[in-house]
């Protein structure tokens, strides 16, 4: 196994692209040092990005939109005030990853290249219409966060591409989200759902609304008419009824140590609704 | 010891100083298994069958021993032939022989210079198995057609016809059943079931082995009882008891887990083939959840007949347990007697299966069998009383048992604390707690016997006249602090002059371990009556100073004394003076205590929960938890409540989370904690205590042993208050929010 202490993504690049064996890519390590430690991966290059200049920053754009480096951790999302008020959703999805000292190395970009179904903030980040920047032999792209899942453990990245950086669109006015997850404990699980929701308003009724699921089908999805049973709507019952049905149709899952087919659906609609009350209300100024 | 006789009135005893090992263990200085390095020293790794049950058809290494740094591999093929009994299996489940028996049972171990080699080595390792059918479920492995997991292991208790993995029957019972029933106004019945738990002890299994070809070894490890690894490791390696010195290292946590050896000996065999090279081996969590612990899983029948008022005038149950694929492993036996041991009941039935299965060797859970037990029976009893619309606390009170009953088991009892537990139970302000919707209230009671156990203290006074004891306990839940609070009381001095230690194999007599909630009890009650030994010979010195009779001496407040006025006029000789000047008066001042000690004192437990069960997702928030237990005298009351909020803690685990999950292949699906869902410190409520103390005769100092109880009630106090919050009435565990939810759907 070779370890390789990365000063560019280029340099990331090169390495990549050209080894031949198992790669993987360390940002926080909260999942790669876990699977080496399980003996479930054997790596033979390892690729240390956390020392690329920039990788630690979180930078507001000229357009209101956000930049966040791809080592930046979820202590340091969670401390930042201004980005927490933005999206709100995007960042209680990270904060739920693992432990405080888990926190203090995890990052948005490895929960999502870790492909995991049931990764916490890739929920959030998708019902907010997050994109990331690739870098990889054949140059740069810009990429949805919605369009990097492919299957459990999969991305569509292709090989030596590596995401340099996540960006969150500007919030804007009237603006809410919110994740919510379904773990049988308090903390430390993995989700068994995951719900994120992120809507706009115009005085009480939903003029925009995204929703998508975690932990119910092969990937992360997005569920188009989740959302459109909201906009319209003043999160009346008909609509969130309508919410919970679109919610449950699009779940795909399976049963396993952590939940039954007939349970995921079931809370599927639950989070859906629960998530939706909370980021309408964010929405409309009502709670933090 | 009469009643009256017992000690008051304490200096020490009840109060709560910090604990001798505490500063070790927060400042990272205390040793533990792992932490024990040697100088040459190999580790070792260790090939796991993948398979549920399966043919080892041939085992290939020569993969890794071209490795280098690979300086020994060894298969069934290095260890004696012949043993038989315990002594067998103990050998089976270290190494497998012919067959793998279980998902992760050790079947080739590999010793080289540094772990990762040995991993490396461990994978290089081709193992040809022939998959076997197998079968996981104690229910499925006693119907017709099973998988027979080992012929010819029954004993002859087994009934003729059963399947061959039935390997033990028991039964026994009092009274007339059917006139019993037929006095009852209400009879119901139920089948209740609890899946294999974990202790999960935050610790993996640790040792550093060495053995020289001349069978002459060493162990440190990580243990309850390094007088059971010595005689295990000397059985299943055929070697003798006294060549092999084994040291204790501290202890992260065994509930019952560490009272028996799982890897040790493969060290010590590695070490042999590595030409006496010391060998360490820790086992990884995947490891130790595979392939150490659990307790069985249990299907159990339960019967009451009640009279309108509460009354029980008749209980029988049926109880089946697996303990894996070996004989003598489940609980079965402790099972039984727990079942009804709170009760006075005049007519009684019990009858109990083992069952092999094909899983691993069970080892100890605190309190072995009585959580399951509880689960069965006082769920029951609850759906009785709700029936019957009888508050739960006063039917267990008028049914307690008492001093004087007729235990369900046979013995009858001396003086018990159930009745006080209940009253302080029904006192408490939990009990007038005001709930909201989707909560409900749950109580359960629960006991354990407590252990004496084969005990050998020693003490010796220092020059200085500090004290230092050799205890064989190893210390798992603070019994260094009560020793020392006991033997500073008797000996009248302070509580930091007195060190006890928890020393290896050769320094004392045969100490059984740590097991049974013994070690306060009987190394307690040894460490007394060697400070009272010593106490004799101290009075002595002063007797033939003073030129007079030692009888006429007598000991208070660390001093001898003359004994009233006629004995003469001499001032006190402390014990600091005694032991500077002992060189010279007869020479080293000790005490020492060898026996099975008796008056073991029962201690039974009553738990109140409330639960909050959300009725959309089937999720259970403890809201509230309070232990009411009986615990004779609490030497250190701090311990003490340590003692019961820990058995509640890991009760709500196994009640709502907590499971082995296998899938079809017979394998287990959550070797980790991730999905081995022991509750996080954020799941649980601060846990309320209430120290009842009816003082145990059988004791100096009143102890009963206090740390298994706890662990028996919360299973169905849980249980009973998610019935209560829900209307789901659940007679299977875990209570995980699938099952419950789907309960709740079905009930709507």
């Amino acid at each position: 196994m070779r370890y390789h202490a990365v000063e560019s993504f280029d340099e990331a690049v090169r390495i990549s692209a050209s080894a031949t064996g198992i790669t993987r890519f360390l940002a926080g390590g909260t999942d790669v040092l876990v699977q080496l430690r399980a003996g479930s991966i054997q790596p033979d290059d390892i690729i240390d990005i956390k020392h690329v200049p920039g990788v630690k920053d979180i930078t507001r754009r000229a357009d209101g939109g956000w930049d966040i480096g791809a080592a930046v951790s979820g202590i340091e999302l969670g401390a930042h005030a201004e980005l927490c008020r933005d999206w709100p959703g995007v960042v209680e999805g990270m904060r739920l990853v693992g432990s405080t000292q888990v926190q203090g190395r995890a990052t948005l970009t490895g929960n999502l290249c870790n492909g995991s179904p049931a990764a916490d903030s890739v929920p959030g980040l998708m019902a907010a219409g997050a994109t990331v920047s690739v870098t990889g032999p054949d140059g740069a792209r810009v990429v949805a966060v919605a369009d990097i899942p492919k299957s459990p453990g999969k991305t569509n990245l292709k090989p030596g591409e590596v995401i340099t950086r996540v960006h969150l669109p500007p919030r804007g006015e009237n603006g809410g989200d919110c994740y919510l997850r379904f773990i049988p404990r308090t903390e430390m699980d993995i989700a068994v759902v995951g719900c994120a929701v992120s809507l706009r308003v115009s005085g009480d009724m939903i003029t925009e609304a995204t929703v998508a699921l975690g932990a119910v089908a092969p990937t992360v999805v997005l569920v188009p008419a989740a959302g459109a049973a909201l906009v319209g709507s003043a999160l009346d019952d008909a609509a969130l009824e309508a919410l919970v049905t679109a919610a449950r149709a699009a779940c795909r899952p399976i049963s396993d140590r952590r939940g039954t087919v007939e349970f995921r659906i079931e809370v599927a609609g639950v989070l859906a609704r629960r998530a939706a009350s909370i980021a309408y209300a964010r929405a409309k100024g009502e709670t933090a | 010891m009469p009643k009256d006789e017992l000690k008051a009135g304490f200096r020490l005893v009840g109060t709560r100083p910090n604990r001798p090992d505490g500063l070790d263990k927060v400042t990272g200085r205390a040793r533990y298994g792992a932490d024990i390095v040697a100088a040459n020293m190999l580790h070792a790794a260790v090939v796991r069958s993948p398979y549920a049950h399966a043919r080892i058809k041939s085992i290939d290494a020569s993969r890794a021993l071209a490795l280098e740094g690979v300086k020994a591999v060894i298969t069934r093929a290095d260890f004696p032939t012949g043993l038989t009994g315990e002594d067998w299996n103990l050998q089976e489940n270290t190494i497998a022989g012919d067959t793998a028996l279980y998902d992760g049972h050790a079947v080739v171990a590999v010793a080289a210079t540094s772990a990762l080699v040995a991993q490396d080595a461990a994978r290089l390792i081709e193992v040809e198995y022939e998959v076997l059918p197998h079968v996981t479920d104690v229910d499925a492995a006693m119907a017709p057609g099973a998988p027979v997991i080992r012929a010819g292991n029954a004993d002859h208790s087994v009934p003729e016809g059963m399947h061959p993995n039935v390997v033990r029957y028991i039964d026994f019972g009092h009274g007339d059943l059917e006139a019993g029933f037929a006095a009852a106004d209400l009879i119901r019945e139920g089948t209740y079931k609890t899946e294999a738990t974990h202790q999960g002890y935050i610790e993996p299994h640790a040792c550093l082995g060495q053995l020289g070809a001349d069978g002459r070894g060493e162990m440190w490890v990580c243990t309850q009882g390094h007088w059971y690894i010595r005689r295990m490791c000397a059985a299943v390696l055929g070697i003798e008891a006294a060549n092999l010195r084994v040291t204790p290292s501290e202890i992260g946590g065994g509930f019952g887990g560490k009272t028996t050896i799982f890897m040790e000996p493969l060290a010590l065999a590695l070490s042999r083939k590595a030409g006496g090279r010391p060998v360490k081996l820790v086992m990884s969590r995947a490891e130790v959840l595979r392939a150490t612990g659990p307790t069985a899983s249990a299907s159990m029948d339960v019967k009451i007949g009640m009279k309108k008022d509460g009354t029980i005038t008749a209980g029988q149950v049926n109880f089946r347990m697996q303990g894996g694929a070996f004989f003598g492993m489940s609980p079965i036996a402790e099972a039984l007697p727990c079942a009804f041991a709170c009760y006075d009941i005049p007519n009684l039935m019990h009858e109990g299966y083992e069952v092999l299965a094909n899983r691993p060797k069970a080892a100890a859970y605190r309190a072995p069998g009585s959580p399951m037990a509880a689960f069965a029976v006082e769920s029951l009893l609850d759906e009785m009383c709700r029936e019957l619309s009888l508050d739960p606390l006063q039917v267990r009170l008028k049914n307690a048992a008492k001093e004087g009953t007729k235990s369900s088991y046979g013995p009858t009892y001396n003086r018990i604390g159930l009745v006080e537990t209940l009253e302080a139970t029904i006192a408490h302000p939990n009990l007038s707690a005001p709930l909201g919707p989707n909560q409900g209230r749950g109580v359960a009671a629960g006991f354990w016997f407590n252990h004496g156990g084969e005990t050998s203290v020693s003490l010796q006074i220092g020059e200085d006249g500090t004290v230092g004891v050799s205890v064989g306990t190893p210390d798992i839940g603070g019994s260094r602090a009560s020793i020392a609070l006991m033997v500073a009381e008797t000996l009248g001095i302070e509580y930091e002059a007195v060190r006890v230690n928890v020393v290896e194999t050769g320094s004392l007599g045969v100490n059984e371990p740590t097991h049974g909630s013994r070690a306060t009890f009987a190394s307690g009650k040894a460490a007394v009556e060697a400070a009272e030994s010593a106490i004799k010979q101290m009075c002595a010195r002063a007797a033939a100073e003073w030129g007079i009779d030692p009888e006429a001496v007598e000991w208070a407040d660390g001093a001898a004394r003359p004994a009233g006025e006629n004995a003469g006029k001499f001032p006190p000789l402390t014990i600091g003076e005694i032991g500077a000047k002992m060189g010279g008066t007869g020479g080293p001042i000790s005490g020492h205590h060898e026996s099975v000690p008796g008056g073991v004192g029962a201690s039974f437990g009553v738990h109140v929960v409330d639960v909050e069960v959300d009725p959309e997702t089937g999720k259970s928030t403890v809201l509230r938890y309070l232990v009411v237990q009986d615990a004779g005298r609490a030497i250190h009351p701090a311990y003490v409540e340590g003692q019961y909020q820990g058995g509640a803690a890991q009760g709500i685990g196994w009640a709502l989370n907590e499971e082995y999950i296998y899938g079809a292949d017979g394998r287990l699906q959550n070797p980790m904690f991730l999905d081995y869902r022991i509750p996080v410190a954020s799941d649980l409520p601060m846990i309320d205590t209430v120290i009842v103390e009816v003082p145990n005769p059988g004791h100096p100092y009143g102890v009963r042993g206090v740390g298994e109880t706890g662990i028996a009630p919360p299973l169905a106090a849980v249980a009973n208050a998610v019935a209560a919050a829900s209307g789901a009435r659940l007679r299977t565990l875990p209570l995980s929010p699938p099952k419950v939810l789907a309960a709740i759907k079905a009930g709507q």
